[in-house]
């Protein structure tokens, strides 16, 4: 039995992992679990849930554009049985596929017999990243990616003046990088200018409520959010607040490592999980609020990602228990609000996050927090459950695919004569930015509420 | 092995992307929603629109390929099944509608557009489109012409056959012709009618124009339980009695409920025997009418609960109770197989007795959903493959369609005939019958390289009699390959 190397791990994380040496296939030639190790491979019982009735194909983005059964969830599932029981191998084909996938978790949502897509999905990549060799251009972009994202120092001097990727690539990327035009085109052109100030700007490390307490609400700032969306925390922090709950936001904090989770990057994500488990528990928050779907959905997912580890596996339940994403955190407040909302008379698009709607099935929530300001009608948008093709890094890595499904997204969002598009996530905020071209304004609702509150114009809404 | 100058000559036809030959690709098309049935396929290609599907089928003509035509691939009886060495023509991305004729009610649509899309793109109208199978959602219009498919408002509208008025279809030499016409009105022996329900056999479908209704002025749903399954067919037998008619009424069991329920939060009473699920249709007063006669034949029968939806998120949400059944079944068995036959209304209690017993003589639970207006039965026999249920459960499923005809009524509803019960046709045809059925086929497709082997009972087929897949010995020890 060989020992197959983990791809290599990112620059900076050298130091922080490595103790958990990499799983070994169990055994290539149809052992127990096909083609996969038997590190955490996608369990047999989940995989005979899908019983091929094809309700997941219609909203299922990479389906929706190239009609083809393996790049469908019923599909995919199809392929994933295959190399469970040893019958194809991770390398190849496989892979392509899986590599397609956008992780939306719209399947999860149309399937009728309770298909864990996600879990499969959590479960299939890691054995990928651990088994299959990428090529080298395709590792050293990923690897950059990561060196990148979940660091906000990195990401801030990155994002002054654009041309992010000639101040970060090493040295040795530059031949490699020009070969990849389309996906550089793709990272670069996502990526906005961001004023200085907002970008160095910090939230404070404790707000007091205003008026009586409900509470102690922990915030996650995030990576992209609190540089590229700064303003978008300043709100949170500002409604939080007025709505009575004391807001602490963690100095030390650092990536949620959602981006490296949904990539398959799994020891990079646990390390990620645990350190940002310990800062929290320090600060002895009662609800632990974030206004970023992808970290979210991934926080939520701390006790299933250290469900193995018997130092970690409580704490990371009882963290994974108290996070709220930040529209139902204000949702549950609608019943006794605090503070007065001033009108907005507007049309307002609400754009449903994969991450938020499909992952984390919150939909009404921030519905409803938006129908509770005066003067806002909501407008429901065609083809909702369609991906916008932002997807994490998706976007980076597919860009075709990606480029597909936002001009698709922005088509949809231009019939409905809206003057405002909301969405709460800053993936799907850069993604559709690109494809509308500024025609409207774009805000997070929370920033919505915020202006309501302090009765002022939303941003960028003139 | 695959002729390389064929597959050049699909490419170039297709391009790279429409034509899918590596194995991997290959296998995730071997079976439909009947995963029983498994044959991989040696060519899977994908058109752009009509013209390449001809471009297709004159391929295949020229290089003798037996091809199967393949939509959603949501079929249930193995009709989308792939044929050996033969290929795949998929309809996924044909899914254009042409047009929405509003002020002659009628739809023109490419064969791979889903069943619901139509109704979405015709209600800014006030129109809709009235077959609504269960899984709407996805399985697509070409489909539902081969299938001649129903759904729960057939009862009131009629099956797709009657709601089709004109087709383009692509012959089995790649020939293109019209079938129908844009009225519904034509001379001569209705080819269109002999098309819809013929499995893909006789040719590729193109383009289809349909008939849209106008969207009822009223809608009254009213979901009711009972104490027994006897209970509510009786219920049902009134109510067609006392001359309503109502746009659906469909029969769910205690099992069937509890899966659904668990799927969907619709609302339904999991411990009750059976629910009915009765709507009406049409103009205000009427509708007001007949409903009040309609709950008070419920309550005679000693309706236990009677749920009346007022708002339409509420009454769809039951609707998707129903809907979801089949599909749910998958959350409290391993595996099932949905059967569907037909019998006469009055048998319908008589029927379902006879099932229990059977389900009680195999071992297996069997749960029942089905639209009980028309007689139409989905019995789903519940089992569990690695419990090595899979034979038995297999035989109870057959042995219940054939107790169907036995009692007056037909194999197959609305699934149709496909791989999975060729060769019960002549339980319920005389050898004469299918004689003339196979003339006719011929007179369409001399060579039979149309969907070959589904719906007509062959040698090959019927005399192994086919199981689940399962790997031959050989193939486990790596030295032959099935394809
Ligand atoms: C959960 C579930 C619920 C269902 N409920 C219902 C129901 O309520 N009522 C009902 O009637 N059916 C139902 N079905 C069965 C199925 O959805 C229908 O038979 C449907 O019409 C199949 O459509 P499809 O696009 O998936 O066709 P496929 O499965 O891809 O193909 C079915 C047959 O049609 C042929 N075909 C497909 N496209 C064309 C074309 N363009 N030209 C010629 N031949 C073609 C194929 O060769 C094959 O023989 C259900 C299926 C599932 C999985
Ligand atoms: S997660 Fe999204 S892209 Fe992936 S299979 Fe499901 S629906 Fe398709
Ligand atoms: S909807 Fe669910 S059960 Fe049906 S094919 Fe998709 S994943 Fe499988």
């Amino acid at each position: 039995m060989t020992s197959h190397p983990t791809t290599g791990p990112s620059p900076d994380f050298s130091s922080e992992r490595g103790e958990k040496p990499a799983p070994e296939r169990a055994d290539v030639l149809g052992g127990d679990f096909g083609s996969f190790d038997d590190h955490r491979p996608p369990a047999q019982e989940l995989l005979d849930d899908c019983v091929h009735c094809g309700f997941c194909l219609p909203t299922c983005p990479t389906y929706a554009l190239w009609g083809e059964e393996m790049d469908s969830p019923r599909g995919r599932i199809y392929l994933m049985e295959m190399a469970e029981k040893g019958e194809i191998p991770l390398e190849g084909a496989f892979t392509t596929h899986i590599d397609r996938c956008l992780g939306c978790m719209a399947c999860v949502t149309a399937c009728p017999s309770g298909v864990q897509y996600d879990r499969l999905l959590e479960a299939t990549r890691p054995q990928i990243e651990r088994h299959v060799p990428r090529s080298r251009a395709d590792r050293l972009f990923r690897e950059a990616i990561f060196a990148l994202f979940p660091y906000k120092r990195r990401l801030r001097a990155a994002s002054i003046g654009g041309a992010l990727y000639q101040k970060l690539r090493p040295k040795s990327m530059d031949k490699v990088m020009a070969k990849l035009p389309s996906r550089l085109a793709a990272m670069e052109s996502l990526l906005p200018p961001v004023r200085v100030r907002e970008a160095f700007a910090r939230i404070p490390a404790r707000t007091p409520a205003i008026g009586p307490r409900r509470g102690r609400v922990g915030l996650l700032t995030g990576c992209v959010q609190d540089v590229f969306f700064h303003p978008v925390n300043e709100a949170t922090v500002r409604v939080l607040a007025a709505e009575g709950w004391d807001v602490i936001a963690p100095r030390e904090q650092t990536c949620c490592g959602a981006l490296g989770l949904h990539a398959g990057r799994e020891p990079e994500a646990v390390e990620r999980a645990k350190k940002l488990i310990a800062t929290f528990e320090r600060a002895e928050v009662d609800t632990i609020a974030t206004n970023v779907a992808g970290c979210g959905s991934s926080m939520k997912e701390y006790g299933e990602l250290l469900a193995d580890d018997p130092a970690w596996a409580e704490r990371a339940q009882a963290f994974a228990a108290k996070v709220r994403d930040i529209s139902e955190v204000v949702d549950e407040t609608l019943a006794d609000p605090r503070a007065r909302r001033h009108p907005i008379e507007a049309t307002v698009v609400y754009h449903d996050a994969c991450h938020l709607g499909h992952a984390q099935k919150i939909r009404s929530e921030p519905r409803r927090v938006l129908r509770a300001i005066p003067g806002v009608e909501l407008v429901e948008l065609p083809e909702a459950e369609l991906c916008c093709g932002s997807a994490g890094i998706y976007n980076m890595l597919q860009p075709e695919a990606a480029g597909d499904l936002g001009r698709r997204k922005a088509g949809n969002i231009r019939g409905t004569g809206a003057d405002v598009l909301v969405t709460a996530n800053p993936g799907c905020l850069l993604q559709i930015r690109k494809y509308l071209e500024g025609e409207l304004p774009m805000l997070h609702p929370i920033q919505l509420v915020d202006a309501s509150i302090r009765g002022v114009r939303p941003p960028e809404m003139g | 092995m695959l002729d390389a100058a064929m597959v050049r000559e699909f490419t170039d036809l297709l391009s790279e992307n429409g034509v899918i030959t590596d194995e991997v690709g290959l296998r995730s098309y071997e079976c439909d929603g009947l995963t029983g049935f498994r044959q991989v396929p040696a060519l899977v290609v994908l058109p752009r629109d009509a013209q390449e599907v001809a471009g297709a089928v004159r391929l295949c003509a020229k290089y003798g390929m037996p091809f199967v035509a393949r939509g959603a691939g949501t079929g249930l009886s193995g009709g989308a099944m792939p044929v050996a060495d033969g290929v795949v023509i998929s309809l996924q991305k044909l899914r254009r509608i042409l047009e929405i004729d509003v002020e002659n009610r009628r739809a023109v649509l490419e064969p791979g557009v889903y069943n619901l899309e139509i109704s979405k793109a015709a209600a800014p109208y006030g129109l809709y489109y009235a077959p609504d199978p269960s899984s709407q959602q996805v399985c697509t219009i070409g489909g539902n012409v081969a299938e001649n498919s129903g759904g729960a408002h057939c009862l009131k509208y009629g099956f797709t056959t009657n709601h089709v008025l004109e087709m383009e279809v692509v012959l089995a030499d790649g020939s293109v012709v019209t079938l129908g016409g844009p009225t519904g009105e034509q001379a001569g022996p209705d080819l269109r009618g002999l098309f819809i329900g013929s499995e893909g056999t006789l040719g590729v479908c193109t383009k289809v124009t349909v008939r849209l209704l106008q969207t009822p002025e009223t809608v009254r749903t009213v979901l009711a339980d009972f104490p027994s399954i006897e209970a509510a067919g009786d219920t049902v037998g009134d109510i067609v009695d006392a001359a309503i008619v109502p746009a659906a009424v469909e029969m769910m069991d205690s099992l069937a409920m509890e899966a659904s329920e668990a799927a969907t939060g619709a609302g339904l009473t999991v411990d009750s025997p059976a629910a009915l699920i009765i709507e009406l249709d049409g103009p205000g007063d009427e509708v007001e009418a007949e409903f009040e006669h309609l709950t008070a034949i419920c309550e005679r029968h000693g309706a236990t609960r009677l749920h009346v939806p007022t708002e339409a998120e509420e009454r769809q949400k039951v609707w998707k109770g129903r809907k979801a059944a089949f599909a749910a079944v998958g959350r409290i068995s391993p595996d099932y197989i949905v059967q569907d036959g037909v019998v006469p209304r009055t048998r319908l209690a008589e029927v379902l007795t006879r099932i229990a017993e059977m389900g009680r003589d195999a071992d297996l639970r069997v749960a029942n959903v089905f639209h009980a207006g028309d007689g139409n039965l989905h019995p789903l026999v519940l089992y569990s493959e690695a419990a090595g249920e899979h034979d038995a459960a297999e035989k109870l499923s057959t042995d219940i369609a054939e107790l169907c005809v036995e009692l007056g009524g037909s194999l197959s509803g609305e699934h149709g005939i496909g791989t999975d019960k060729a060769c019960s046709m002549p339980a319920m045809f005389s050898e004469d019958d299918l004689g003339v059925m196979h003339r006719v086929r011929l007179a369409f497709d001399p060579d039979s390289r149309c969907n070959p082997g589904k719906l007509f009972p062959t040698p090959r087929l019927c005399g192994e009699r086919p199981g689940k897949y399962a790997p031959h010995p050989l193939e486990e020890a790596g030295v032959i390959e099935r394809l």
